[in-house]
């Protein structure tokens, strides 16, 4: 006898148990794939199984560059739509392009500071403002985190380390699967030792932020 | 990671690679000594790696001119009793394809992988062929990795199945596996030897033998039996590349009473799995690794039982075929659902969205059927004719899902695109600003123009305002079309070319052109690098593929030499001397050569140049700058121009351009 097609597509809680999926998205030369890299040796550290996937080539232009990282028993590292856990946005409009791959209990880590396209001015839309779809996500998304990155980076020391502010905000949400100290092992292995202390205080800079949001 | 990881001879230990770099990986690990690619993504990351870690790994390196040398100095390094690697992008086996061909004839004594990496939705390439049919067309076994692991582990196979059976082997990825991520657990590496002190690389021995080497009609004849017989020992082999992963027993055909099984390989396997164990539906899947000669036997064996298979793989339906003619040699009576029925889309890559898609599809359609015959005899041919009754709806494919919510869907329909872009300060941008400006200055009108583009960072010149791609086809391709275009119309006719690709493949359709009297203006944007894959060296330059030391190729002098009268290198940042050449190159009377020589803002250790500021004083708002220019760094905030000084790159285009003379260095 077939079954329903609803009682078929349900998931298999054995196979979905401990996974989590992050979506990252971004202009090219924000520090997306070297983050997401960091993320996935976390992982590692925590003896977890994790998959990857990201854009290389043309769009790193100044195009739009987005990585997935999937945690658990997943061969695939394409993340299905309306099913990351969490996404961290490094630039406002991406994560509203990107809103397919959000549920309304995704986490949203938003960067406030836009990046605006270069040929705005011949195109017919026009960018849209900041404030009104942060208000927009919060009304429509259980856990958005805006924070100026970009602001808590330069306060850090260097404007580059954005990416890691992002990081540290990431870590910040219990959900997040990968311990704090473990992300910065993992940030240690990746990137040069000179800007380790700049780091770790950019690291500790986003978390700090979205506690107090929580 | 630091890079030298992937030399560590640590077996056990796990590195997160990315399929390419675990590719060279494999390579170290099978003791290769000779490597050579042209560089294209997505395998254009294998080169970089290799070029920073060749010596140190033992391994000869080189950048080759195009795909057809770095192919034929792997099959030299081969029949040298070497093992040699080569690695391209799809299209990059077009170019290499002529030599490709014969290398299945002659063989190899020592290994040789020939890696090609697919881009199904087109990522970065001009289309989406599926190389699989390379395999086919030469007789050359493929392997298949669906992950960076695989990769690793398929180069070292590869290489002991090349020297077992004397063949080439290719190994074919697609962009999601060059370009996954994952863990990698590391093996031995194979000590190399016979290391000289002077030459870091081992060093091989040709034997003679033209009866192997020579494909003249007489041994050819000789050769294709030889490769017929090859052909048919590889099909016998024992591979642990293909495997069945079960279904639990629990869950096997709960959701329908077929029998269902899927077989798929590479990047559409990862799907296939995910989605039928996250939703446990319950079917075994044949993965194929070794996927050509196709294992006929393994396949019959496990779909001989089945009511049903469906075919998972992207781009064409190559393994689906495989199987009808399976079934039709067997007359087994089994249906076949994939892309030829309408299962699963017939263009573009897979995710697990599509999967999931078509699963449900198949499970509505097998319900609806089964409701219809009210609980008596029913036949999957009911199920196969319903899918075959819908017609193949190419227009269906790769939608973006829209939300559910008005709101949400809105605001994402009022975005702005954003396209990728010539970076600021790239000198393409103000040789294009020039192109158009000594076209308007001579008042031809832009219809009557036609640019012939080519492949690197300056085919981005087809988005508004420069709008200087108009015709493409492939590498080296806008000299051949320019001249084609000066014979087929009265057209003006401008071709653009950079340096790395009139190395690769411009130097002879210009020789034809010459020969043949065409008439349009070539410009080579000489921007002394490979740029649009990352920055690659090339025979313009004065350091190759080791990063060693080499003569550098002039291109004007191979202008000058080939006859041609018009040749002049510019530095197109000085925007008058650019817009003065480039009347004059129209005007002329024939082919008209203009190097525009100015290095790629990207290139590492480029001497800073300070930015630029606006004077408010003087600036009366008349938006050039910002519509025809169109840098990155200029931007409009609050009714006011403003350049970012961070993004700058202070190459004073925009300065030389503002009749205002409103553009300044900023102090
Ligand atoms: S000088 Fe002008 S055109 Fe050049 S990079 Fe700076 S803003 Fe752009
Ligand atoms: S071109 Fe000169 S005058 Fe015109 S908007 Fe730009 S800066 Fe101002």
């Amino acid at each position: 006898m077939i079954n329903m097609i609803e009682d078929i597509f349900s998931k298999n809680p054995e196979f979905c148990k401990d996974s989590y999926t992050i979506y990252i998205c971004g202009v090219g030369g924000q520090g997306i794939i070297k983050t997401s890299t960091i993320i996935g040796n976390g992982a590692i550290n925590e003896e977890k199984n994790v998959v990857m996937s990201e854009v290389h080539g043309m769009s790193q232009r100044g195009g739009i560059v987005s990585t997935e990282l999937k945690i658990g028993n997943y061969k695939s590292s394409l993340i299905e739509e309306f099913s990351s856990d969490m996404i961290i946005g490094f630039e406002p409009i991406e994560v509203v392009r990107n809103l397919n791959k959000a549920n309304k209990d995704t986490k949203i880590i938003i960067n406030t500071q836009p990046i605006i396209p270069s040929n705005i001015s011949s195109q017919k839309n026009s960018y849209p403002d900041i404030n009104e779809v942060i208000a927009i996500l919060r009304e429509n998304y259980n856990y958005v985190y805006p924070i100026d990155g970009s602001q808590l980076a330069k306060e850090s020391g260097n404007i580059l380390t954005l990416n890691m502010v992002l990081l540290g905000a990431a870590t910040a949400d219990e959900t997040f699967p990968i311990s704090k100290d473990n992300i910065i092992i993992a940030m240690q292995n990746n990137l040069k030792a000179n800007f380790y202390d700049i780091n770790a205080e950019a690291i500790e800079k986003g978390y700090e932020k979205v506690k107090s949001l929580q | 990671m630091p890079l030298e990881d992937l030399l560590i001879n640590k077996p056990k230990k796990k590195l997160f690679l990315l399929g390419n770099e675990a590719a060279v990986r494999g390579a170290i690990e099978a003791g290769v000594s000779i490597a050579a690619t042209y560089p294209g993504t997505p395998s254009s990351e294998i080169g970089d790696v290799l070029h920073y870690l060749a010596k140190d790994a033992n391994i000869y390196f080189e950048f080759s001119v195009n795909e057809k040398v770095a192919m034929e100095v792997a099959a030299t390094a081969a029949v040298s009793g070497l093992r040699s690697f080569t690695f391209m992008k799809h299209v990059g086996l077009n170019v290499a394809s002529d030599s490709f061909m014969t290398t299945a004839y002659n063989g190899v004594n020592g290994g040789m992988v020939i890696l090609t990496a697919d881009d199904p939705s087109m990522f970065s390439s001009q289309n989406e062929q599926d190389n699989r049919h390379y395999g086919r067309l030469a007789k050359i076994p493929i392997l298949e990795p669906s992950n960076p692991q695989e990769i690793k582990d398929m180069m070292v196979y590869g290489f002991e199945l090349s020297e077992k059976f004397k063949t080439p082997v290719i190994i074919r990825t697609s962009t999601r596996i060059s370009h996954m991520r994952g863990i990698v657990e590391l093996n031995e590496i194979k000590a190399s030897n016979n290391i000289n002190e002077n030459i870091h690389w081992k060093k091989g021995f040709f034997k003679k033998n033209p009866k192997q080497w020579v494909p003249v009609p007489g041994n050819a004849a000789e050769m294709h039996k030889n490769l017929a017989l090859k052909f048919e020992n590889i099909k016998k082999i024992n591979t642990k590349l293909n495997k069945i992963y079960s279904a639990p027993k629990a869950t096997k055909n709960k959701n329908s009473k077929f029998k269902l099984g899927i077989v798929s390989s590479g990047s559409s396997f990862n799907y296939a799995y995910d989605t039928i164990n996250k939703y446990d539906l319950g079917i075994d899947i044949l993965k194929l690794g070794f996927t050509y000669p196709f294992p006929e036997k393994e396949v019959l064996n496990f779909i001989k039982d089945l009511d049903g298979v469906f075919i998972v793989e992207e781009v064409d339906p190559i393994v689906e075929k495989e199987i009808l003619s399976i079934i039709g040699k067997n007359q087994l009576k089994i249906s076949v659902f994939g892309k030829l029925n309408n299962v699963f889309p017939m263009i573009y890559e897979f995710n697990p969205d599509i999967l999931l898609n078509s699963f449900k599809k198949f499970y509505k359609i097998a319900k609806k059927e089964n409701e219809k015959v009210n609980g008596g005899k029913n036949n999957i041919n009911d199920i196969y004719d319903e899918f075959s009754k819908e017609e193949i709806n190419i227009n269906e494919y790769n939608q973006n899902t829209k939300l559910e919510n008005t709101q949400l869907n809105n605001l994402i329909e009022s975005l702005p695109n954003r396209h990728p872009t010539l970076c600021p300060g790239c000198p393409h941008r103000t040789s294009y600003f020039a192109v158009k400006k000594s076209i308007e200055e001579l008042e031809i009108s832009e219809d009557n123009v036609i640019f012939a583009s080519d492949i690197g960072c300056y085919t981005l010149g087809i988005s508004p305002p420069y709008q200087t791609a108009d015709y493409l086809l492939s590498m080296g391709s806008s000299i051949g079309n320019g001249g084609g275009f000066s014979k087929a119309t009265n057209q003006t006719v401008m071709s653009f070319i950079g340096d790395s690709t009139f190395f690769h493949s411009g130097i002879s359709p210009l020789i034809n052109c010459i020969h043949n009297k065409n008439k349009f203006v070539l410009t080579i944007l000489d921007n002394r690098t490979t740029a649009m894959t990352g920055g690659q060296s090339n025979p313009g330059l004065n350091v190759d593929g080791m990063g060693d030391p080499a003569p550098e190729i002039s291109i004007e002098k191979i202008a000058i030499s080939l006859g041609i009268k018009f040749v002049k290198t510019i530095n197109p940042l000085n925007l008058k001397k650019t817009i003065e050449t480039y009347k004059e190159a129209i005007k002329y009377d024939g082919i008209s050569v203009i190097i525009a020589k100015s290095p790629c803002i990207l290139i590492k250790g480029l001497k800073k140049r300070k930015p630029m500021e606006i004077d408010y004083n003087k600036c009366n708002k008349c938006l050039e700058c910002l519509k025809f220019l169109a840098c990155p760094a200029i931007s409009m905030k609050n009714d006011e121009i403003i350049i970012d000084s961070l993004s700058c790159k202070g190459c004073t285009t925009c300065r030389q351009m503002c009749k205002e003379k409103a553009i300044k260095i900023k102090r």
